[in-house]
């Protein structure tokens, strides 16, 4: 074990080509999902949480229910809507990258939706009065409560970054794991692990962590920095 | 939007009488002092005069029709702030008038310096005093021109030198043209402020009148007792 983990390190040391590949296209697809599934999921949850209308409580519970989405499930329905006989085949995105994008944002956007949501109505009960007293529409609502909780919602947009990094059944499925095309870390390691390469798993691993604990401890930092300059 | 009518309100929420049938006529010159005890619906009213709260029974017209779609601002005795600078949160309720980006920021500005918070401008607005913030609030609510403005309690947790500058700031939007409403259970202020006072008690108008001749020769034996500082609304405890 020890020596499987120096393996690892010389891996990460070297600069392996195969290593620093699987980790570009890892975070080319994350920030990518994480972009749009930000774009998506920050309005929606937050229009959830101002908007009065018919179904709410049971959009809140769906929206909830959608966290704990299986990512295979997710993989199978958006291969069938880009296989070649679905609806989207004629676009020939299946074992892309914009596909694992697409399944992958699929995933995010309930997640980050449902944080947001919770986030949002909280203060939205705070600010909500004189919200109205000042006529604010739904959508200039919508945008000062978003703008207000920014800092709140880095732990949001942080927990999207986190589930598709480590998410490896949909971008499996809709990715195929084609070496130098549709490789990331989480179906990397899947692999190479199965193939017993336990050196480059371990390393991809290492940098799966430390971009985890880069990305919280940036966070931690931002948040302490608004709290001291907003109060 | 001038005369407000507000014809036999009721108000009572969960089946306590709040408001028990209130009348009143606001016209468009002044500033009126809505004067009572705790509870007594002083908050319940302005809601409904800012169009944030329906009777129960009865009507508010403004000018004979539904609530404007503009020209009504209201301060809160807790006024939020939102996480920005000072300057954000002074422009804020201009967002819905659909002004320039330049005539926002003109605008803000002119009415941070006339609260005295220009220099103020790009601190953060939560770190402000409770005098400032409050300061902070009439701006947002002025630099929005507003027709009419409703303060609620705008002074009760302020000391003597932040609640003498917002009462100079109150006098100059009200020579601005704008008609203003406030809530208070401060007598000092009661009698400094405004051109007539509503004393309000147990739901009920019991007395309206010019502020000077209210506290000269009050008409009623409620406006009286509270002119005093007698307490015939004195908290019941239960043993």
């Amino acid at each position: 074990m020890f020596d499987t983990l120096l393996d690892a390190l010389a891996l990460l040391g070297h600069l392996d080509s195969q290593v620093i590949a699987i980790v570009w296209l890892s975070f080319k697809v994350g920030l990518s999902t994480v972009t749009l599934a930000t774009l998506i999921g920050l309005p929606l949850g937050a229009l959830v949480a101002v908007a009065s209308f018919p179904g709410r409580a049971a959009t809140t519970v769906f929206l909830n229910g959608m966290m704990g989405l299986p990512s295979v499930v997710v993989g199978v329905i958006v291969y069938l809507f880009l296989s070649r006989s679905g609806p989207f085949g004629s676009l020939g995105l299946l074992y892309s990258p914009p596909a694992m994008i697409m399944a992958q944002t699929v995933l995010v956007v309930p997640l980050m939706a449902a944080l947001t949501r919770q986030i949002i109505e909280d203060a939205w009960r705070e600010y909500g009065t004189e919200f109205r007293s000042m006529r604010f529409s739904l959508r200039h609502s919508v945008a000062a409560l978003l703008y207000d909780c920014r800092y709140s919602l880095v732990v949001t947009v942080l927990a999207g970054m986190g589930r598709s990094l480590s998410e490896v059944g949909a971008v499996m499925i809709v990715g195929g794991n084609i070496e130098g095309f549709t490789r990331v870390m989480t179906t990397a390691i899947a692999l190479e692990t199965a193939k017993g390469d336990l050196a480059l798993s371990l390393a991809l691993g290492l940098v799966l962590l430390t971009v985890v604990l880069l990305l919280n401890t940036g966070a931690y930092h931002l948040r302490q920095w608004a709290m001291r300059k907003y109060g | 939007m001038f005369p407000i009518r507000l014809a036999d309100i009721h108000f009572t929420p969960g089946g306590r009488s709040v408001l028990a049938g209130v009348d009143l006529d606001i016209d468009k010159d002044g500033i009126t002092v809505i004067l009572g005890p705790n509870g007594a619906g002083k908050t319940v009213l302005l809601r409904m005069l800012a169009g944030l709260q329906a009777p129960h029974r009865g009507e508010v017209l403004w000018n004979g029709n539904g609530l404007p779609a503009a020209g009504i601002a209201m301060v809160f005795q807790h006024p939020v702030l939102l996480r920005s600078s000072v300057f954000y949160n002074a422009g804020l309720g201009l967002k819905p008038l659909g002004l320039t980006r330049a005539e926002t920021a003109s605008r803000t500005m002119h009415t941070l310096e006339r609260v005295g918070l220009a220099h103020r401008a790009d601190d953060s607005a939560r770190l402000l005093s409770g005098g400032e913030r409050q300061r902070l609030a009439l701006a947002r609510a002025w630099a929005m021109r507003p027709q009419l403005l409703l303060l609620d309690e705008p002074t009760a947790a302020l000391d003597p030198s932040a609640t003498e500058a917002v009462e100079r700031i109150v006098r100059e939007i009200r020579s601005d043209g704008t008609r203003i409403l406030m809530t208070t259970h401060n007598l000092g202020q009661a009698m400094r402020i405004p051109d007539d006072i509503v004393f309000l008690s147990g739901g009920r108008i019991v007395e309206r009148a010019p502020a000077s001749r209210f506290f000269a020769r009050p008409q009623t034996a409620e406006a009286k007792l509270f002119i005093q500082g007698e307490l015939p609304w004195r908290i019941a405890f239960d043993d």
